[in-house]
């Protein structure tokens, strides 16, 4: 694939390396000169001095047939701006944005951007993973179809424990897709699955429905 | 009107007087409060600390009840990012943005934005007064 990285920073600089080892063909776009020596004599003739938000260096380095622009620079707007161009004025079929303002994960995406990426959102998910206190995990998000994919784990103060699934009061919408008990084999939910301490639920919800959810599996 | 403006230097500063001098309701935002010192000493509006790309920051400027929302900062980019939250998250009716780069026009045109340059309309005044 050829792959354009906007911003030679610490983020380009290690992503370009590691694409370049996967046998992709990466050109970086850089403003400062001595970021772009740098990274030409270390990795050959890749970075190119310019501002990655103007079309004249875009059409440039050839963005018509770019398979993917990744806009890493410091600043959300600068990445948000290389993206729109490289879209809207050159068709490529796939652009990635850094942000640094978690906020910003909607609007880039309403605006055009296909992937926003967060590091802040990823850190969090990270510690919702890691963290056992956060009873509810969200595994995968459909976000076109209202979906989350979330996994709860049942604590020790759960009022739903030893109750048969039919008596806990599911918000509509959830519903309830595995339950993965501590050191024994998952089971698929039936009406009368009766949930333990330390189990691992995993749901499919809609984000409306995703507090009461947590409610009717752990509240006490 | 109301009218919110995004950057206090000495475009916005001027027209967030001239505007609230002709009793608009007008909210002007920097992310330097030094900057508020260009306002005339008899502005009514309001003078908002805060980054004009900050969704929050927008909502407490009063982005959702604004009729006009005009991006004036230093930076292109920053301008055509908060016009176009201005814009599409937004439904503000009017936004205006200033960009200094006459080059990214017609991306912003397609982009939807009312985007001006100071610097093409500068060129052609001056070339005007040297031709006559």
């Amino acid at each position: 694939m050829y792959i354009i990285i906007v911003g030679g920073g610490r983020v380009g600089y290690y992503l370009a390396r590691a694409l370049l080892e996967e046998g992709h063909e990466v050109l970086i776009i850089e403003k400062n000169a001595s970021f772009c020596d740098i990274i030409n004599e270390e990795m050959g003739s890749v970075c190119i001095r310019g501002d990655g938000c103007e079309a004249a260096t875009l059409a440039d380095v050839g963005a018509g047939r770019a398979d993917m622009l990744v806009a890493v620079t410091g600043d959300d707007e600068d990445n948000l701006v290389a993206c729109q161009v490289a879209k809207y004025k050159f068709n490529v079929p796939r652009t990635i944005a850094r942000i640094r303002n978690p906020q910003n994960e909607a609007i880039f995406k309403k605006l055009g951007v296909d992937v926003p990426v967060s590091a802040t959102n990823i850190i969090l998910e990270a510690i919702e993973k890691e963290v056992p206190t956060h009873p509810l995990t969200h595994l995968l998000t459909l976000t076109e179809r209202g979906l989350e994919l979330v996994e709860v784990r049942i604590p020790p103060t759960s009022s739903s424990i030893g109750k048969p699934l039919k008596e806990i009061p599911l918000p509509a919408g959830s519903r309830l897709a595995l339950i993965i008990p501590k050191n024994r084999r998952p089971r698929i939910p039936t009406p009368s699955s009766i949930l333990r301490e330390g189990d691992q639920v995993i749901a499919l919800t809609t984000p409306e429905a995703e507090e009461s959810l947590r409610t009717a599996l752990t509240g006490t | 009107m109301k009218v919110v403006i995004m950057g206090c230097g000495r475009v916005g500063a001027q027209l967030a007087g001239l505007l609230d001098a002709d009793g608009h309701e007008v909210t002007i935002l920097d992310v330097d409060a030094y900057s508020f010192r260009r306002l005339p000493s008899d502005f009514k509006g309001t003078a908002l600390l805060g980054n004009g790309i900050d969704e929050a920051v927008l909502r407490r400027a009063g982005i959702e009840e604004a009729d006009v929302f005009v991006a004036l900062t230093q930076g292109d980019n920053r301008n055509v990012m908060a016009a176009q939250i201005a814009k599409h998250i937004f439904n503000v009716p009017r936004v205006i943005c200033r960009i200094y780069d006459p080059l990214r026009q017609e991306l912003y045109d397609t982009l939807g934005i009312e985007a001006f340059s100071p610097t093409t309309i500068f060129a052609h005044l001056v070339k005007e007064k040297i031709e006559g």
